[in-house]
């Protein structure tokens, strides 16, 4: 009896047509759990490192997580690995929604696509019965609208579709996956879809059970889930942002107070902040607009939060949203209207586009017109509104068309392609990938550990249980840390109670680099944890004082899986996975010279200090100075055939620290 | 007839407030499951979410009585805008669709309100939906007395209306011998 997994992969050659039920090795759920652990483990068997991200060779995997499908609150994330062709990393974009319990019911943990189709297709799971079917009616249709038509097809509402849209069509590098209320939007997941000639993945499952190995003691957990859930709700955390204080990720359709967001973040290309700008006029506009657009606020599978919304917005076509994309479109614009960011999001969402990434590309665009490096040919038939101008350059990056084609790779890999000064505006980006337009004061030694070394290089990096900033007085720290059981060793309170906003012990020198390595890997650890469950870190990771921690994951896992876990072994699992992720992509090139945050990203830098953050961390992951495993790391976490793979690549050498 | 006390179990459902996460579906297959949440499949849950998002239609259903036969006719409702489709509303399991049957056997699923020894204060759904959608009233009620037809009867009974009552004894008598 297999129990939280289905036991099975479902592989589909594109190029063949051939479609297996594969059974896995009961070992990897030990050795990784599921979700991005196991991904990682199949992309490292099967995909070598001279696969580049166009290659009929790089594997694209849809993966559910150990906890999808059971009863474990929010487990319902999808989480989609390949090479992305903008990092040339091997990426893992995650979405929520319905998709990854449906295809756990049909009997499959993950679908792993091979090869290329050589026509248009999309796939319907429907239990034991997968088929690739014709999609060249499809080609041209929105993500949204794909999704629609297929349940109609298919003559089965409850099917779940994730789709792209034209920008997945024409391997636009920001090209999202989407999927009713989510999407799988960073790194390029959709263009890689869209090189394969997928259109759309449709699973029903009605057949295949979730066995849990200890059923009642597992509801027992969640029950206390329940109450902590209800009594967060009811005492929010004081001292912090609204959208900080409660459960969940920050639930953007349900917030409407965007003082924080719109004046403290960089807007343009990350360019300027716009202190200020929630006036009067503003202030009352922005939230009337948002909650008209608003007609309901949904949830995805079995989760309290409320992130997402149907939007039906005067004649804009309805669909849904959720998140950050509600600003991004306006704020990078300038357009100071919140009825352009519901009319863009709405169009953005059919193209299938990265909601962060793409704003802040259409930004550089603009900026590289204003200073003259991208000409009046470059934007010839262009509006000349502000309003009208930034739609049109968003409608020829989705299609690929004139300059369109080259800003469609985003700020990093446009600006190498336009020169003549344009690197300078792609001022953003860590591992060429579009960060969150924050431009900051003084260096932030957690953050700078963050944002240097994880995999993720995505909007939530591995932030979320320490709070972001000191609190400003004693009393607001001794009430923090007096209810805080999330924490994994009680000395760390002492490091908050000791953290002043500023001074000797403020950033950048406190809390100290031994302190900072502490607390980045276990934040990693938890978003690891994650991402092996299929867990929103809105719930976890990416949430103060949230109901998943380390002190019941174990729990929660065990009894779910029938494993034997403890803290400390389930944390070497994780650490496992996350250092196979590491050597992966120590195999594609990535080297400490990669890891680093924006010049600008804060005003005031402290190299030597920075140099010291990156050693110290290096040592504590047990990594060499080059940001590599170690071969006694890597024999710690089983990992010998990564060593030995690593030395005959010559990437590890004998005897090196 | 004699008139018996019978307690009249009821759930509201407040539809609009429903953000369609389904967590109802889940527990109830949970705990229907032998032993208790063993297993997890929404498919065989009692309770079933309606969901047609960009309708904004997400729209709990219980699981009635079962009918071996479509009815005569049916219903569409035009509320507030939203089309809902034929026998949206309806909860029985019957021939005309999938919805309420064991997905394996095809067998009918009714909710039973989470009968249970000890008796629990409140159906698992209610308890486990976050946002109030689900509102549980008991009350009594004189009735006359009746016999209950009790779930492994029904059960049978929809076999036999499937495949007849000769073809149900012959298996039956079948499987005895196996064991």
């Amino acid at each position: 009896m297999r129990y939280a997994e289905t036991g099975y992969n479902l592989e589909i050659d594109l190029a063949t047509g051939n479609i297996e039920r594969v059974e896995t090795d009961p070992k990897l759920m030990e050795l990784h759990l599921g979700g991005l652990g196991t991904s990682v483990k199949l992309h490292w068997d099967r995909v070598p490192p001279e696969t580049k991200p166009f290659d009929a060779e790089n594997l694209l995997v849809f993966s559910t997580g150990i906890l999808n499908a059971t009863p474990a609150f929010s487990a319902n994330r999808s989480v989609v690995t390949f090479i992305s062709p903008q990092s040339e990393l091997l990426a893992y974009p995650m979405m929520g929604g319905f998709w990854s319990a449906e295809l756990k019911y049909a009997g499959y943990d993950k679908v792993i696509f091979s090869n290329k189709s050589p026509k248009w297709v999309y796939i319907w799971i429907n239990n034991d019965k997968v088929e690739i079917r014709d999609a060249s009616h499809l080609v041209g249709k929105g993500a949204l609208e794909t999704q629609f038509l297929i349940r109609e097809e298919l003559n089965e509402p409850r099917a779940q579709v994730a789709a792209i849209g034209i920008a997945g069509e024409n391997k636009v590098f920001t090209a999202s996956i989407e999927q009713g209320r989510s999407s799988a939007s960073r790194l390029g997941g959709g263009a890689v879809m869209g090189d394969k000639k997928i259109k759309a993945v449709a699973v029903r499952g009605t057949k295949n059970d979730i066995h849990l190995a200890h059923g009642a003691e597992f509801m027992e957990h969640m029950m206390d889930m329940t109450k902590y859930i209800n009594f967060r709700r009811e005492n929010p955390i004081p001292g912090v942002m609204t959208i900080l204080s409660g459960i969940g990720s920050p639930q953007e359709m349900l917030h409407t107070d965007e003082k924080w967001h719109t004046e403290n973040f960089s807007w343009g290309n990350a360019r300027t902040r716009r202190r200020g700008f929630w006036d009067e006029r503003i202030s009352e506009e922005w939230p009337r607009v948002q909650l008209e657009g608003i007609k309901r606020l949904i949830s995805c599978f079995n989760c309290p939060q409320q992130c997402g919304a149907l939007i039906s917005y005067k004649d804009t076509p309805r669909y849904m949203a959720k998140c950050f994309g509600k600003l991004t479109y306006a704020m990078a614009s300038y357009v100071d209207k919140m009825e352009f960011a519901w009319t863009t999001l709405q169009r953005a969402t059919e193209y299938g586009v990265d909601s962060f990434s793409t704003p802040q590309i259409l930004a550089f665009g603009i900026e590289l017109y204003e200073a003259g490096i991208l000409t009046d040919k470059d934007f010839a038939g262009a509006p000349t509104d502000k309003e009208g101008r930034f739609v049109w350059l968003l409608d020829r990056v989705a299609r690929r068309e004139g300059i369109g084609d080259v800003l469609a790779n985003g700020t990093y890999w446009a600006a190498k392609e336009i020169g003549n000064g344009a690197e300078e505006y792609a001022h953003n980006n860590i591992k060429k990938h579009e960060q969150l337009p924050l431009k900051l004061g003084m260096l932030d030694p957690l953050y700078y550990l963050m944002y240097s070394t994880n995999e993720k290089i995505s909007i939530t990096q591995i932030e979320g249980n320490w709070p972001q900033g000191a609190f400003p007085t004693l009393e607001q720290r001794e009430e923090f840390v007096k209810d805080w059981p999330q924490l994994p060793n009680e000395y760390m309170k002492q490091w908050l109670l000791d953290w002043e906003p500023r001074g000797e012990k403020g950033i950048p020198h406190f809390p100290t680099p031994d302190m900072c390595c502490e607390i980045v890997d276990w934040m990693e650890m938890l978003h690891n944890i994650d991402d092996a469950c299929c867990v929103c870190a809105g719930m976890s990771s990416f949430c103060l004082k949230p109901p998943y921690h380390i002190h019941n994951y174990p729990k929660i896992i065990s009894a779910a899986t029938g494993l034997d876990l403890d803290e400390d072994s389930l944390k070497k699992i994780v650490n496992r996975s996350r250092n196979l992720h590491r050597a992966y992509n120590n195999r594609l090139g990535m080297r400490r010279k990669d890891e680093k945050p924006p010049e600008d990203h804060w005003k005031r830098r402290f190299p030597e200090l920075e140099e010291e953050l990156l050693s110290t961390y290096y040592r504590y992951k047990g990594w060499n100075q080059d940001g590599i495993p170690t071969k006694e790391r890597l024999h710690e976490l089983d990992l010998d055939y990564v060593t030995e793979d690593l030395e005959k690549r010559g990437i590890l050498k004998d005897g090196q620290d | 007839m004699a008139k018996i006390k019978k307690k009249i179990k009821t759930i509201t459902v407040d539809a609009d407030k429903c953000n369609g996460c389904r967590g109802c579906e889940i527990v109830c297959s949970g705990f229907h499951s032998i032993p208790k949440y063993s297993t997890i499949n929404p498919a065989r849950s009692r309770i079933q979410v309606v969901f047609r998002p960009l309708e904004d239609i997400w729209l709990p259903i219980f699981a009635g009585e079962y009918s071996p036969a479509e009815c005569m006719g049916r219903e569409k409702y035009l509320i507030d805008e939203k089309n809902y489709d034929e026998c949206e509303f309806c909860r029985a399991s019957c021939p005309a669709r999938d919805r309420f049957k064991e997905p394996d056997s095809g067998l009918p699923l009714r909710c039973d309100m989470c009968e249970d020894e000890p008796e629990l204060e409140q159906p698992k759904c209610v308890e486990w939906c976050i946002n109030d959608v689900l509102v549980y009233e008991v009350r009594e009620e004189e009735v006359d007395e009746e016999e209950s037809i009790d779930d492994v009867e029904i059960g049978l009974q929809s076999l036999v209306d499937k495949h007849g009552l000769k073809k149900i004894v012959e298996t039956f008598t079948r499987m005895s011998q196996k064991d």
